[in-house]
């Protein structure tokens, strides 16, 4: 069971990882702004999100759980709010 | 040990970019990242309330702060009036190496093992009621620091108030936000307080017995204030009032005044009476908290009389 338990994480965290190496890869090599945002808040929400899928088996305290979910919830609700901020400025220049 | 000697070069790195970046913004941008990897490492390090605060108040805050002179510098170039001399470079950068040069021989230096007063806190830290031994540091073994330290940020927002113009005296602090109907700031504007503020109230509480604190707690609530100022939605008052005046010097005043019973009763400035500890240092935490969340975010709305 435990073994099963471990895998998921590993498997989990890998892939969010392959969402931050991608959505670093955009921010490096897409042409402007707006697509550059795109990447990188892409990786932010699903790469946080499947991390936090991978860590919350391993949750130790209780609470635990909810609190990374709260931490996941809070990224997305900040990276969607400054995305769109981010990319008006850019627009505006 | 790799992830730790990838954040220590990723400090490294970050640093180098921040002093050698050209524009003010991108320099206080790659500040503010400086500040999160700087917070990693003292997670690393064990430090977890030394973390909270430097992403809170070094990252956080002080990045606010820097932005917003970034983009009050920007519009006159003040920073770019004069280079300075070859002669000053040089001095400039032999002083700094020099500093740094001495910062790293005393670490290099040390005894083995360091010389420490973690013993005597945690031998004492009983008569304070506390379980977090930062806590017990803070507030009662130097409570004269943190006593300064809050006491510092009342002057800091005498001396960002007194930069207004004469005409502007006594008037609403900092620019006029245009009010946002909707939009992603609006949006946070209307979001995140009520959760920002439980959090504060979390973590000023929590840290009695675990990392968290007064600052901490403050900077998340001064956020929260921001947040909805950013967005027009709420007005901050006029410096003239009385309210505002007496909300950001309660916490210390309260704090002189504990300490001084502290002297009547105990024969020691900031003394508590045996028994009484734990309740009046979590009342001088709440009052400083409030103090302190003002403060901070009166000296990031900035003096009146500013245009945006």
């Amino acid at each position: 069971m435990s073994l099963l338990v471990d895998a998921f994480s590993l498997l989990a965290i890998l892939a969010g990882l392959v969402f931050f190496a991608a959505g670093t890869a955009g921010l490096l090599r897409f042409p402007d702004a707006s697509s550059r945002l795109h990447a990188l808040t892409k990786a932010d929400h699903l790469g946080l999100g499947l991390i936090v899928l991978g860590l919350l088996p391993r949750a130790e305290a209780v609470g635990g759980a909810p609190r990374l979910i709260a931490v996941w919830l809070l990224v997305l609700v900040s990276s969607a709010a400054a995305g769109p901020l981010l990319a008006r400025l850019a627009r505006r220049r | 040990m790799m992830a730790d000697g990838l954040i220590a070069a990723a400090i490294l790195g970050v640093a180098l970019a921040t002093i050698a970046s050209r524009g003010t913004f991108t320099a206080v941008a790659l500040f503010i990242a400086y500040g999160l990897l700087l917070s990693f490492a003292w997670v690393r390090l064990g430090a977890i309330d030394i973390a909270l605060t430097e992403a809170a108040i070094g990252a956080g805050l002080s990045g606010a702060l820097l932005l917003g002179a970034a983009s009050r510098v920007a519009g006159r170039g003040a920073a770019m009036d004069r280079r300075p001399g070859r002669a000053m470079t040089v001095a400039i950068a032999l002083g700094c190496a020099g500093v740094t040069a001495a910062l790293a021989a005393a670490i290099l230096l040390l005894p083995d093992p360091a010389p420490s007063l973690a013993p005597q806190v945690a031998a004492n830290i009983g008569a304070t009621g506390l379980g977090n031994p930062v806590a017990a540091v803070l507030m009662s073994f130097r409570g004269l620091d943190t006593l300064l330290e809050s006491a510092v940020l009342v002057l800091a927002v005498i001396a960002a108030w007194s930069l207004a113009p004469d005409d502007a005296w006594g008037g609403k602090p900092g620019p006029m936000q245009p009010v946002l109907a909707d939009g992603p700031l609006a949006l946070l504007a209307r979001l995140l307080p009520p959760l920002g503020i439980l959090v504060a109230v979390h973590v000023l509480w929590i840290g009695k017995d675990a990392p968290g604190g007064k600052f901490q707690a403050a900077a998340i609530l001064a956020a929260m204030w921001m947040l909805p100022w950013m967005a027009g939605r709420v007005v901050p008052p006029p410096i003239s009032a009385r309210w505002l005046r007496v909300a950001v010097a309660a916490g210390p005043a309260l704090f002189i005044a504990i300490g001084l019973a502290g002297w009547m009763t105990q024969g020691a400035f900031l003394a508590y009476p045996p028994g009484l500890a734990l309740p009046l240092i979590m009342v001088v935490e709440i009052a400083l908290t409030a103090s302190i969340a003002i403060a901070l975010a009166l000296l990031v709305i900035g003096p009146p009389g500013r245009r945006a």
